[in-house]
């Protein structure tokens, strides 16, 4: 109701007739009106409106899929070398009669090296110097990168929740001496350790791994510790404590899963900076050995033949930065997804 | 007390994480409530100041000592080869002192490492390490340096117009730069500069070493990254300073945009950002190893990459222990000096 302001009115008169009973339903007061939504399906419905993360997530379940099942797609394996048949440049079926997509088995220098070599077959993405199919090449280098990356963060993830939980929760004299241990490794530069670690252990998937964990995990102890310091001295821990949880319950089922945002947007930022040192590592010839190849490898090599056979280095590179850009989408998504300041 | 330890949870947050995407979460974990941190007359700056470089004595001496046991562990070397007869190999141990005892060999590697002595290196006719690299040192330097300051200043210049144009054209335009930047991979940018800009064009120089135009194409694969890190730092500071209660104090005193932007956003904004600087110049040594590889540039990324090919071991292990303390002591100048640089702290100091 409005009441329309009089100017000649000085004191206004606030007669019974101006107001009407509000519906005291006590049931329906208390109705809550937002449709209830855990924490996973709020955060996935804003992950879901934030559309460069979802083109990332979908992006990434491509290449992922695409890193099972590409190898298997043709006939050629990975490490099947021919003489014959080196350098072609991408064919591809159909998409050959478009000019300008350049898959029509033309090099640079416009000669078709199918006809000039006599190779009847398609090789989707190439050959590379030994002739080897560089469809499957990448698609089983995009699997070795993927599976060292995400390897090397399940185990960050693992010590560094225990180290950060354990410290943070039971703090004290345990807190201090964990944090100096952890303030000693911070100081170790990442990329020198790896080196030195890789020239102890040799190159190979594990030893690659287990050199990027060795300081890797400290981020997330870190961030799991300074989370559940805050969480600690919130009122549903105590009511929790009071009721006579123990350690392990408050741990588990309080203070891990109000960590999870983090945790998991850490994970997801660690997996592109595992990729990237991986193909640092094999640019500085310290990577896997032929004829295992990661993707970090197979840019290495091509690169070599940038100037005369570019098409290696461009769908190598294209894929790795792909991996690496959806992945940072997806995780700045996740970020603001979790971030329950953005809730509406 | 508290205040002295979540002040150090702080810097570490931000200085721990050196990944390269993974800074922005360190940064938005880190709380910024506690800036009492010289509350007793500076006394714990300085005692904060003592315990970090005692924490880089530790560090450098785990290096060294797995630089050490790599040194005495790693196959191929020299003295193991299986040609060598007992009579020479005795004469070769007793003149490295490889007959004492190995703690004894560690105690003699530390006094070495003392005076500067870095060994020597085996394929560069027994020339001194420390020659070695500070013969290379000149173009990385000039490589690092300009990367850095080109690097910073775009950074800046993309992180505020995407600030100031929230939301536009301008601001996805330079966010779709930064996610790019932090995403490709160094390599993969240096190459193809070097492939279109290099052989295709010919405007620059492809490669080597010579006067500043050798340097550019270098210069800007190595920037990329520290335009999209400080650029997104930017662009989150700008926004969150220029939501605060001072700007529209600022502008209800009738200041003009300039003044506002300029005094209080830019200034403001910028001293944060400066805890970023040590990662992003760790990040840059680190990446020249790959880019003076791909530019052939006679720097010490180049060399470094080198001896580990022909598995120099003296020069693997010089050239890293050099790596790790210039990272190590980076990183703490830089920390010190955002203790000092932020007017916060300062002025938390003073009021007790």
């Amino acid at each position: 109701m409005v009441i329309k302001h009089d100017e000649n009115l000085k004191v206004k008169k606030y007669t019974p007739d101006l107001f009407e009973p509000s519906n005291q339903d006590a049931i329906k007061r208390e109705q809550i009106m937002r449709p209830e939504q855990s924490f996973w399906q709020d955060a996935w419905n804003r992950l879901k409106k934030n559309k460069a993360a979802f083109l990332g997530l979908l992006i990434i379940a491509g290449v992922i899929l695409l890193a099972i099942f590409g190898p298997y797609m043709n006939s050629h394996g990975y490490d099947e070398q021919d003489l014959t048949r080196t350098n072609l440049p991408p064919k591809i079926p159909v998409l050959e009669n478009i000019s300008f997509l350049g898959v029509d088995g033309k090099d640079i220098r416009n000669v078709d090296q199918y006809a000039s070599k006599n190779v009847d077959e398609f090789f989707w993405f190439g050959t590379d110097e030994l002739g080897r199919d560089l469809w499957t090449r990448v698609w089983q280098g995009t699997r070795i990168s993927l599976y060292i990356a995400f390897l090397a963060a399940t185990i960050d993830l693992i010590i560094g929740v225990a180290y950060g939980a354990i410290s943070s929760f039971y703090g004290g004299r345990l807190d201090t001496l964990m944090q100096r241990i952890i303030e000693v490794l911070v100081g170790i530069p990442g990329l020198i350790v790896n080196i030195l670690l890789i020239l102890i252990l040799k190159p190979g998937i594990l030893s690659i791994t287990l050199a990027m964990v060795i300081v890797g995990w400290i981020g997330m102890a870190r961030i799991v510790r300074a989370q559940i310091l805050k969480l600690k001295g919130q009122e549903y821990v105590l009511a929790s404590k009071t009721l006579g949880a123990s350690n392990q319950r408050l741990i588990w089922k309080h203070l891990i899963p109000n960590t999870f945002g983090p945790i998991i947007v850490v994970t997801t930022f660690t997996i592109p900076g595992a990729i990237f040192t991986e193909a640092l590592l094999s640019f500085i010839g310290l990577g896997l050995q032929p004829p295992v190849a990661s993707l970090g490898t197979i840019v290495n090599d091509s690169y070599k033949l940038l100037r005369i056979y570019p098409h290696g280095m461009i769908v190598s590179s294209i894929i790795i930065s792909l991996i690496m850009i959806s992945f940072n989408l997806l995780g700045d998504g996740l970020r603001d997804a979790f971030d329950p300041k953005m809730r509406k | 007390m508290i205040d002295y330890f979540e002040y150090k949870i702080k810097i570490c947050l931000v200085v721990s994480v050196e990944t390269r995407s993974g800074m922005k979460i360190a940064y938005n974990n880190m709380e910024m409530k506690d800036f009492n941190l010289m509350g007793d007359g500076g006394y714990f700056m300085f005692r904060y100041i003592m315990s970090r470089i005692g924490y880089m004595f530790v560090t450098l001496f785990i290096i060294i000592l797995l630089s050490f046991v790599l040194m005495q562990t790693l196959p191929g070397s020299p003295f193991n080869d299986e040609k060598l007869p007992p009579a020479q190999k005795e004469i070769l141990y007793e003149k490295y002192g490889l007959d004492k005892p190995v703690a004894e060999q560690f105690v003699i590697y530390l006094k070495n490492l003392s005076q500067g002595d870095l060994g020597v290196s085996f394929t560069f006719d027994n020339r001194p390490v420390t020659k070695i690299i500070s013969e290379r040192i000149g173009a990385s330097a000039v490589l690092g340096i300009q990367a850095i300051l080109l690097g910073t200043m775009v950074g800046l210049l993309l992180g505020i117009l995407a600030a100031l144009r929230h939301n536009s054209f301008w601001d996805y335009g330079a966010m779709l730069i930064a996610v790019l930047g932090i995403s490709i991979p160094s390599f993969v940018f240096a190459g193809f500069l070097q492939y279109w800009v290099g052989v295709k064009l010919e405007w620059l120089p492809i490669a080597f070493w010579g006067g500043f135009e050798y340097s550019i194409l270098p210069t800007f694969a190595l920037s990329v990254s520290v335009v999209a890190t400080i650029a997104r730092f930017t662009r989150i500071e700008m926004l969150e300073v220029l939501g605060q209660e001072y700007i529209i104090t600022a502008k209800s005193k009738g200041l003009s945009s300039f003044e506002i932007i300029g005094k209080h956003g830019i200034r403001n904004a910028l001293i944060p950002i400066i805890t970023i600087i040590g990662p992003l110049i760790v990040n840059t040594i680190t990446g020249s190893l790959v880019i003076e590889k791909i530019f052939s540039i006679p720097g010490l990324g180049e060399q470094f990459v080198n001896s580990i090919i022909t598995n120099d071991y003296q020069l693997i292990m010089g050239t890293t222990i050099f790596y790790a303390v210039l990272f190590i002591v980076v990183v703490l100048i830089v920390d010190i000096l955002y203790g000092f640089i932020d007017p916060r702290i300062r002025v938390a100091g003073g009021n007790r």
